[in-house]
């Protein structure tokens, strides 16, 4: 019996990244830490959303742009999945306002979720079985965050704001059809927030080698038994990119070359944009890929657990590329902010609202 | 400067998906949606969308902000014809105001447009911001 997810495939994917810009230099200044930190993360810059942005308004935007691309009537999405860690509200979804927003309401499933940076990932493997079991004809996963962290911590050098969106439908109609999936969890203690907490907090010893690398490899490892692939089967490769030189040891480990891994590589440029994160890395791939190519997707979240799929891409792609800005136009739209307007513009900066 | 959650809900496909009225009587279309056709009064509306895109006919900057708008101050105001030629005043966003110039290229995004102090309601809705060219 041949895979349910061979059925499904990518009909429309949307990416969206934030105008403003803050130099990894600028947190080096503020915060004291040694001038050679950027270069150690391989982070540039990251990506700051303005003070009108939030979650919701990114994700909006990415959806919007894979809804472009999909040339669907909205009407017909059957499901809006969207994974946050900064949902703007701690009870109300946001997936109501997105889904209202794109004339998707009122015939849908939507739901918020949540599972640090891989909620959007569970939303698209959802998506597929949704899809694969023909209860619907199309679904939406949604991956956008403005992701915080305690100013100081070393995570102030890459959390930022940015998200991508993927519509799942049937595969004759996808830029790129799903050959498999498979996901890896276990309780690890790595990094959380408590609900009153601001900001997240990390378990040293446990962030890296036990969660970040364990599950990603587990993930990949269990894909590529079930489909019987290979790194050298794969042209490009996606993996959550919490700073610029995970994915590329990830990678190594797995047998990946950097140049199968640069061209999905965002992070050193936006930051990572914790759900968002390798979701924008496959959009950024999808931006580029020719038909026939087959692409590596792991995104990660901590608590912890990584899904790796496989896709290939169709001849589809072309005629879907030009429909919405591509990860590039956005990269290339910004303007540098200091550390003041930074922490004004992400709420940093207390004030007594009346 | 509190909203009313109720007119804010019924008016949401405006303030979300830039929904007008069209007049079945002359045509014309009005933006926020209007039961009344201001042109000639006739009470026979239907919704229209409008178009997404459009110009910067003339703005106005801010700076004395109602309360709970100082996180978005200095405010833009512009007023934007849009590509079917209907007019639409609506808040600038992605802009510093020395960057903003009468004629250019805009378009909608969604953003937070106010919300009802930290703990109340967010509200959202068009923002205009500069066209991203593709
Ligand atoms: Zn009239």
């Amino acid at each position: 019996m041949p895979r349910p997810e061979v059925k499904t495939g990518i009909v429309g994917w949307g990416a969206y990244v934030p105008r403003y810009r803050l130099k990894a230099e600028e947190v080096v200044r503020i915060w004291g830490f040694e001038k050679s930190m950027p270069q150690n993360l391989f982070i540039v810059e990251k990506a700051v959303g303005g003070p009108d942005e939030d979650a919701l308004t990114i994700g909006w935007e990415a959806a919007r742009n894979a809804l472009r691309r999909a040339q669907v009537d909205p009407a017909e999405i059957k499901a809006v999945f969207f994974g946050t860690e900064s949902k703007p509200y701690a009870v109300k979804p946001s997936a109501t306002v997105i889904a209202e927003a794109l004339g998707i309401t009122p015939a849908t499933m939507a739901s918020d979720l949540e599972f640090a940076c891989r909620a959007g990932s569970e939303g698209l493997r959802a998506s597929i079985g949704l899809v694969a079991s023909g209860m619907m004809k199309y679904a939406m996963a949604i991956g956008s965050d403005t992701a915080q962290a305690n100013p100081g911590d070393v995570l102030e050098f890459t959390a930022s704001s940015g998200g991508a969106a993927f519509i799942v439908g049937p595969r004759e109609e996808s830029a790129a059809y799903f050959e498999g999936s498979y996901t890896y969890v276990t309780d690890t203690p790595d990094f959380w927030r408590r609900e009153i907490s601001p900001y997240p907090l990390h378990g040293e010893g446990f962030t890296g080698e036990p969660a970040y690398f364990h599950h990603i490899i587990s993930a990949v490892k269990g894909l590529f038994e079930e489909l019987g692939l290979g790194p050298d089967d794969f042209d490009y490769a996606v993996f959550h990119q919490p700073n610029g030189k995970f994915p590329l040891r990830v990678g190594r480990k797995l047998g990946f070359p950097k140049e199968k891994i640069m061209p999905g590589l965002v992070t050193p440029w936006i930051g990572n944009t914790y759900n968002g994160s390798a979701f924008i890395g496959l959009a950024k791939v999808l931006d580029q890929a020719k038909p026939g190519e087959r692409i590596l997707v792991a995104p990660f979240g901590s608590g912890a657990g990584s899904d790796a799929y496989s896709l290939v891409v169709t001849d589809k792609v072309e005629e879907k590329k030009p429909l919405a800005p591509t990860v590039e136009d956005y990269i290339r739209r910004k303007a540098y902010i200091d550390y003041a307007l930074y922490s004004r513009f992400r709420g940093i900066i207390r004030r007594i609202t009346v | 400067m509190k909203l009313s959650i109720p007119r804010f809900w019924r008016e949401k496909a405006a303030h979300y998906r830039l929904i007008g009225t069209r007049c079945k009587s002359c045509g014309r279309i009005s933006y926020p949606p209007k039961p009344l056709c201001p042109y000639c009064g006739s009470r026979e509306t239907e919704e229209a969308e409008l178009p997404r895109r459009g110009r910067v006919l003339s703005y106005t900057v801010i700076y004395t902000v109602p309360d709970g708008f100082r996180k978005y101050a200095p405010l833009v105001l512009g007023l934007i014809e849009l590509e079917n030629g209907v007019r639409v005043v609506a808040p600038l966003t992605d802009v510093m105001p020395e960057e903003v110039r009468t004629g250019m290229g805009v378009e909608a995004v969604l953003r937070r447009v106010q919300e009802d102090g930290e703990h109340g309601v967010i509200y959202y809705g068009v923002k205009f911001r500069p066209t991203m060219e593709y």
